[in-house]
C-alpha cells in the first residue's frame, strides 16, 4: 500500500512536484508515466525517503515516509535510476551485503540464492558488477530491490537501456511478482503500460493529469473504436476516401497515400467496422486490411502532456 | 551498531577491490622509513626511541590521509550508489560511522605494518616501549582526526579529487592552528581568549604530548570532540546534499 497525499517538491523556485495524491493498492501495478523531468524520479525519491518532501505527506505500508523511516524503507524493494551499485564488488558479495543489511538471517539467508535463480545471475556472480552488460546489471539492480521480498515495490524505469528479449524477461519477472504485492514502475515506453501495468498515472510538469486503466486511457484517444483500411489497389483512394467521408456515422477520415490506408474516425463513438465493411463490398473496394483499433497510447500522452 | 559493522566492512573490502590499497600502503611504509633514517637521522642520533619516526607523522598524515578519505562519499554520489545506500534501513549516522571506521581501520594497519622498526629499536637498544605505545594511540587519533576532516570534505563534492585538495587545506589550517604565523595573525586584532582557542584548536600540540608519552584525559576528550564534530558535520552536509 502506497499513499501520497499533496506531496510537493521545490528546487528554489521550480516545482519538480506539486502536490501529487495517489493510492496504490496491493495487486496494483502502476505505471508512472510522463515526459523526461515530468517529476517522476523526484516523486519516487521522496516515497523511497531519498529526498525530503517541501510538503504533504507519503507513506508506504502504512508508515510515514518521514516520521518512520526506517520502517518505510523495511517494507519497500527500491530500484534507483540507473541501477546504480557498488561497481567493484561482485555480484555474489553486493548480494550478501545487501541481505546483511536486511537482516536475513537463519532460513531466510536462502532469499539470496532464491533471488540468484530468479534473476539468472548465475553465471556472473564472481564477476565484479563494472564489467557486467547493462542488461545483467538491471538484473542485478532488480535483485537487490526483491531480496527481502518486500510487500512494495518501486521500480524507476527497470528496462531502460534494455534490449527487447531483456525487456520481455523483466516483464514477465514484473507479471510473475505483482500478485499481491504493489508495484510502482516509472517508464516512458509506453508499450510496457499494455505489457505490465493495471494501472496508469501520467505526470506533466509536476502534476498528475490521468489516472487510469491503460483501457481507460486508451479510450480517450481520438482513434478508440477507429477503423482502418488498407487498401489493395492503392488508386481507388480518393474514390474510397471520398464514400466513407460521406457515411453518417463517420466524423473523418486520415489518408495515408503513401500506404494506401485509411483511418476513418467514428462520429459519438458509432460502430464503424460493419458499415465499411459492407461499404467495401458495395462499391467494389478491394481490401488487404480491415482493422478496429482500441486506441494510440502515444497519441493520448502527446495531447496529454504536450 | 550491527549496520554500522556491515558497512565498515563493506568500505574495508573495497579498499582492497582495487591496487589503491596496497599503493598506498607501499607508499606510506617507504615515506615513513625515509624521513626516520635521512631526515630523522635515527642512527646517527644514538638514542633508543622513535622519535625521528613519529614526529613526521603529521606531515606524511597531511598528504596520504586525505587520498584515503576522499573517495569516502564523493565516489558514493558520484557512481549514484548513495541513493541505494540511503534508501537501505539504515540510518545516515551508521553510515558516516561505518565508512569512517573502515578509513580509520585501514590506516590503523597501515602504522601496525611499521612493526619492523620498532623492533629494530628494541634490538640496538632498550627503549621505552611505554612511551612508544603512547605514540602510536597518539598517531592513530592524529590520523582518525585528519580522517574525519577528509569525511567531511569528500561529502561536500561529488569529485575525489577537489575532496583531496580541500582535505589537505583543511587538515593543514588544523596542523599549523598552533604555530606562531598563524597566532601572530590573530595576535594583532583579536581578544586573547580567541588567540588561546585557535592554539588549542591545533593538532600539533595534542599530538606531541601524546608522542612524548603523556595521555591527557584533556588530550583525548580534544580528539573525541574534533572527530565527533566533523563526522556530525558529515551527516548534516550529506543530508542536505546527497540527492544533489
Amino acid at each position: 500500500m502506497i499513499r501520497t497525499e499533496a506531496l510537493t517538491k521545490h528546487y528554489g523556485p521550480l516545482t519538480a512536484v506539486d502536490a501529487v495524491s495517489f493510492t496504490v493498492s496491493p495487486g496494483e501495478v502502476l505505471g508512472f508515466l510522463g515526459p523526461n523531468g515530468a517529476g517522476k524520479t523526484t516523486t519516487m525519491r521522496m516515497l523511497a525517503g531519498f529526498i525530503n518532501a517541501s510538503s504533504g505527506h507519503a507513506s508506504i505500508c502504512g508508515h510515514d515516509v518521514d516520521t518512520e523511516s526506517l520502517k518505510a524503507r523495511a517494507c519497500l524493494g527500491y530500484l534507483p535510476e540507473g541501477a546504480p551499485a557498488y561497481g567493484e564488488m561482485t555480484v555474489r558479495n553486493f548480494l550478501e551485503f545487501i541481505a546483511d543489511l536486511r537482516a536475513l538471517r537463519g532460513a531466510a539467508r536462502g532469499r539470496v540464492n532464491a533471488v540468484i535463480e530468479r534473476l539468472q545471475l548465475q553465471g556472473v556472480l564472481g564477476q565484479t558488477i563494472e564489467t557486467l552488460s547493462k542488461g545483467f546489471r538491471r538484473r542485478v539492480g532488480l535483485a537487490q530491490a526483491i531480496m527481502h521480498d518486500p510487500p512494495v515495490l518501486i521500480l524507476d524505469e527497470p528496462t531502460d537501456g534494455l534490449d527487447p528479449n531483456q525487456k520481455h524477461e523483466v516483464h514477465t519477472l514484473i507479471n510473475d511478482m505483482a500478485g499481491d504485492k504493489t508495484v510502482i514502475i516509472s517508464t516512458h515506453i509506453l508499450d510496457e503500460v499494455d505489457a505490465v501495468c493495471t494501472r496508469a498515472i501520467i505526470i506533466a510538469h509536476g502534476r498528475i493529469v490521468a489516472d487510469d486503466t491503460p483501457q481507460g486511457l486508451a479510450a480517450r484517444s481520438r482513434y478508440h473504436n477507429a477503423v482502418s483500411l488498407q487498401l489493395l489497389r492503392p488508386e481507388q483512394l480518393a474514390a474510397a476516401r471520398a464514400a466513407i467521408a460521406a457515411l453518417p456515422q463517420v466524423a473523418a477520415v486520415e489518408a495515408d497515400e503513401t500506404a494506401a490506408r485509411l483511418t476513418a474516425l467514428p462520429r459519438e463513438g458509432a460502430p464503424l467496422l460493419g458499415v465499411l465493411s459492407e461499404l467495401a463490398a458495395s462499391q467494389g473496394i478491394a481490401l488487404k486490411e480491415l482493422h478496429l483499433e482500441s486506441g494510440r497510447l502515444d497519441e493520448v500522452f502527446r495531447t496529454i502532456t504536450a | 551498531m550491527r549496520n554500522v559493522g556491515i558497512i565498515m566492512r563493506r568500505e574495508l573490502a573495497s579498499y582492497f577491490a582495487t591496487p589503491l590499497a596496497y599503493i598506498f600502503l607501499l607508499i606510506f611504509l617507504i615515506l615513513v622509513n625515509l624521513f626516520t633514517f635521512y631526515l630523522g637521522e635515527f642512527f646517527e642520533r644514538g638514542q633508543a626511541d622513535l622519535n625521528p619516526f613519529f614526529s613526521y607523522h603529521p606531515w606524511l598524515f597531511l598528504f596520504l590521509i586525505p587520498a584515503v578519505s576522499m573517495r569516502l562519499w564523493a565516489d558514493e554520489r558520484r557512481s549514484g550508489s548513495i541513493e541505494l545506500l540511503m534508501t537501505l534501513p539504515v540510518t545516515l549516522w551508521q553510515a558516516v560511522l561505518g565508512k569512517f571506521l573502515a578509513a580509520w581501520a585501514f590506516t590503523i594497519l597501515a602504522l601496525v605494518l611499521t612493526f619492523p622498526i620498532w623492533i629494530t629499536v628494541n634490538f640496538l637498544g632498550s627503549p621505552d616501549n611505554g612511551a612508544i605505545l603512547s605514540a602510536y594511540v597518539g598517531s592513530m587519533l592524529l590520523a582518525a582526526g585528519f580522517l574525519s576532516i577528509g569525511s567531511l570534505a569528500s561529502a561536500l563534492t561529488r569529485n575525489p579529487v577537489v575532496a583531496f585538495i580541500v582535505g589537505i587545506a583543511a587538515c593543514f589550517a588544523f596542523l599549523v592552528a598552533g604555530f606562531p604565523l598563524v597566532l601572530d595573525a590573530f595576535r594583532g586584532w583579536a581578544p586573547q581568549f580567541l588567540v588561546d582557542a585557535v592554539a588549542s584548536l591545533g593538532f600539533l600540540t595534542h599530538y606531541e604530548a601524546i608522542s612524548k608519552g603523556v595521555i591527557d584525559i584533556r588530550d583525548l576528550i580534544y580528539f573525541a570532540l574534533l572527530i565527533s564534530w566533523f563526522l556530525l558535520a558529515t551527516a548534516v552536509v550529506l543530508d542536505v546534499r546527497k540527492s544533489e
